[in-house]
């Protein structure tokens, strides 16, 4: 099986404002990937970019409105929800909204092993348990009756990525994991997913704004605007050599650590996210260094430069 | 004091005392901590969440409030070439201060403005508080120009907050506290939860106006990258405590502390993806926090005499400090 998890041409459209006045939102237009086993696919771009509503969708949380899903090759059915497989988990923003603060944070563990009839017995129950706290670098012993307000953040992030893997799954959909989490304990989260990947053949759906970690992490990168995947293919060469002009910008604007990169030029920032999003042809023609006339007319259509997928008119 | 430093503490500690279930629970916050910060420069505290940053911030702003205590220690602003000491002034006195000579850029934008009145409002009702005197038109007129001035589209001050995004909200934000030319502005994670782009165009927005004023910034946040674009001398907190101190050149490509060893090595860069290790563990609770160096259980090179007593201020290149067993006892009665 070459292809673990396959969206094709998935459109979600939302409509906002009242029934006379309505405006529609394209969330996400006619987005195609797809994740192989033991692979680390990340989904990068800002807020607003629709990249936590293809998310959704592949987990079952919102219906697309056009497109499919397919998990090993089966169609996903409009109202079942991947992750229910068992083969498929998520992991959230922010953990301290994963767990109900009033319990304590085994019995989640000790819900999904009776859900899954994954144990016979308490002690096998916890053996299980207290093996896949050993993969993040936690004990059963020091967590075992305590309450989420006892954790850290990072801490807590790591027990939710624990319970996710108490049913082997081999896809893990991660939205946003690191973002709550401090820089210096970032990495430990992504180190995981790295070694959740080359130890256990585990692939990770890594959705994220950050594009560093996403760099040190991940093997093909996607990077959204506006509801459109505007490039993607490796991440060497979509990071290190950016096509699109958007992937360019964004790159340039992350912070370095060195004092030596600071920025030199000037930037324009976005007019509002709707008019954006409600732009004739490319979305991005607005900040475009590069734009030309056809940009502001047409959507332009996917086409490979060098291996690498690109929604640009620069190069059609 | 130095000719060029605008604020100083001396030996400043501000602990929340808490009464939890009967006990009282005291966490250090703010324990034993003497800067000093210049003139015209960008002064960048470091460190994870959870290790006082903020808390130093509301200190130097004059602005402790129960449940923090001003336990011990002075803070002083240099205003108009006299040096006053700030925590013993009247809270009129205080709220002079405020805003005109020293002003505060909260992070979440959202709770700053009136959600029911335009954003001119918020501005007439800032105006009138600290300027005073003033008719209605003139009022607008100063607000409209310096909002052009700043290079924000003027028709903002006719919008209702909820309108704008978050990274232009947090630049009206800015522009309201840079309004009456303050010599200090204190930024709490000002850029923190933006967008790499918008965030970009907020850092730029604040060098402008730290440019045009020639004033000061003391800036918090826990992006180390954000730190090495903006900042000129960078303090790295732990528990409570600064301990390294530098030139920003300095505390990226000289780092002493083990610590800021850890902060600057796990970040990930481009072209470089080498295994980067997390600081390992977690960090302190400040309410019991661990005898010694309070870093020495997560530290690699942890000694004997770490676990007992904490290590003074020592200084191994030119205006750079730091407060390490292995860099040596540090200056005596100066502890760190």
């Amino acid at each position: 099986m070459d292809k673990l998890l396959e969206v094709n041409q998935l459109t979600k459209i939302y409509a906002q404002g009242s029934l006379i006045a309505r405006t529609l939102i394209t969330a996400a237009d006619n987005i195609s990937f797809y994740i192989k086993p033991a692979e680390i696919f990340t989904l990068a771009g800002e807020s607003g970019c629709g990249k936590t509503t293809t998310s959704k969708i592949i987990l079952g949380f919102e219906e697309a409105s056009s497109g499919k899903v397919l998990h090993k090759g089966r169609e996903k059915g409009p109202k079942e929800k991947v992750w229910l497989t068992s083969g498929v988990q998520a992991i959230f923003q922010d953990p301290f909204s994963t767990f109900n603060p009033l319990r304590t944070v085994d019995s989640y563990f000790f819900e999904t092993v009776q859900n899954y009839k994954l144990a016979e017995t308490q002690k096998e129950a916890i053996d299980i348990i207290d093996t896949k706290l050993q993969m993040v670098g936690l004990s059963y012993k020091e967590f075992a009756g305590k309450y989420p307000n006892e954790f850290s953040g990072g801490q807590l992030q790591r027990i939710s990525i624990a319970r996710s893997l108490l049913t082997d799954p081999q896809l893990l959909i991660a939205d946003e994991p690191v973002s709550m989490v401090d820089a210096s304990l970032r990495m430990a989260i992504v180190n995981l997913f790295k070694k959740l990947r080359d130890e256990y053949g585990v692939s990770v759906l890594y959705i994220t704004h950050d594009l560093a970690t996403a760099y040190y992490v991940s093997d093909r990168i996607a990077i959204m605007f506006r509801g459109n995947i505007v490039e993607m293919g490796s991440v060497e060469q979509v990071l290190m050599d950016p096509k699109h002009p958007y992937t360019r910008l964004l790159r340039d604007s992350i912070p370095q650590a060195d004092p030596k990169k600071r920025w030199k030029d000037r930037i324009t920032l976005a007019e509002l996210e709707q008019d954006e999003y409600l732009r004739q042809g490319c979305k991005f023609a607005g900040r475009c260094p590069q734009v030309m006339d056809i940009c502001k007319q047409k959507i332009p259509a996917d086409v490979i430069v060098d291996g690498v997928q690109v929604r640009c008119h620069k190069y059609g | 004091m130095k000719d060029n430093t605008i604020l100083r503490t001396d030996h400043l500690k501000a602990y929340y005392v808490l009464d939890v279930h009967g006990t009282k629970k005291v966490a250090k916050a703010v324990d034993d901590i003497s800067i000093e910060i210049k003139e015209n420069e960008v002064y960048g505290i470091a460190g994870e969440s959870g290790c006082g940053k903020s808390t130093l911030l509301k200190a130097l702003f004059n602005s402790v409030e129960p449940p923090l205590r001003l336990i011990d220690g002075k803070v002083y602003y240099r205003v108009n070439w006299d040096e006053v000491e700030v925590t013993s002034l009247s809270p009129e006195e205080k709220r002079k201060l405020r805003m005109e000579y020293i002003s505060y850029i909260p992070q979440g934008s959202m709770s700053v403005f009136n959600p029911v009145q335009k954003i001119k409002e918020t501005y007439k009702d800032f105006i009138t508080s600290h300027v005073g005197g003033q008719s209605r038109d003139e009022m607008y007129e100063l607000a409209q120009k310096h909002i052009v001035e700043l290079g924000l589209p003027k028709n903002i001050l006719e919008t209702y907050p909820h309108q704008l995004s978050g990274g232009m909200r947090q630049r009206v934000t800015i522009a309201l506290a840079a309004l009456l030319k303050p010599r200090i502005m204190i930024g709490d994670e000002p850029t923190t939860a933006l967008d790499v782009i918008v965030q970009r165009g907020v850092i730029q927005l604040l060098k402008d106006i730290q440019a045009k004023l020639k004033n000061t910034i003391i800036m918090v946040t826990h992006d180390m990258g954000v730190h090495a674009n903006v900042a000129d001398r960078i303090g790295i907190m732990y528990a409570g405590k600064i301990v390294e101190e530098g030139t920003t050149e300095n505390i990226f490509e000289r780092p002493f502390h083990p610590y800021t060893q850890f902060l600057i090595n796990s970040l990930p860069k481009f072209g470089d993806k080498r295994d980067r290790e997390s600081v390992p563990g977690s960090p302190p609770n400040l309410t019991d926090l661990p005898g010694g160096c309070p870093f020495h259980p997560r530290c690699p090179h942890v000694m004997e005499i770490c676990t007992k007593e904490m290590p003074g201020f020592c200084r191994p290149i030119e205006d750079h400090r730091v407060a390490c067993w292995l860099i040596g006892e540090g200056e005596h009665g100066q502890a760190a």
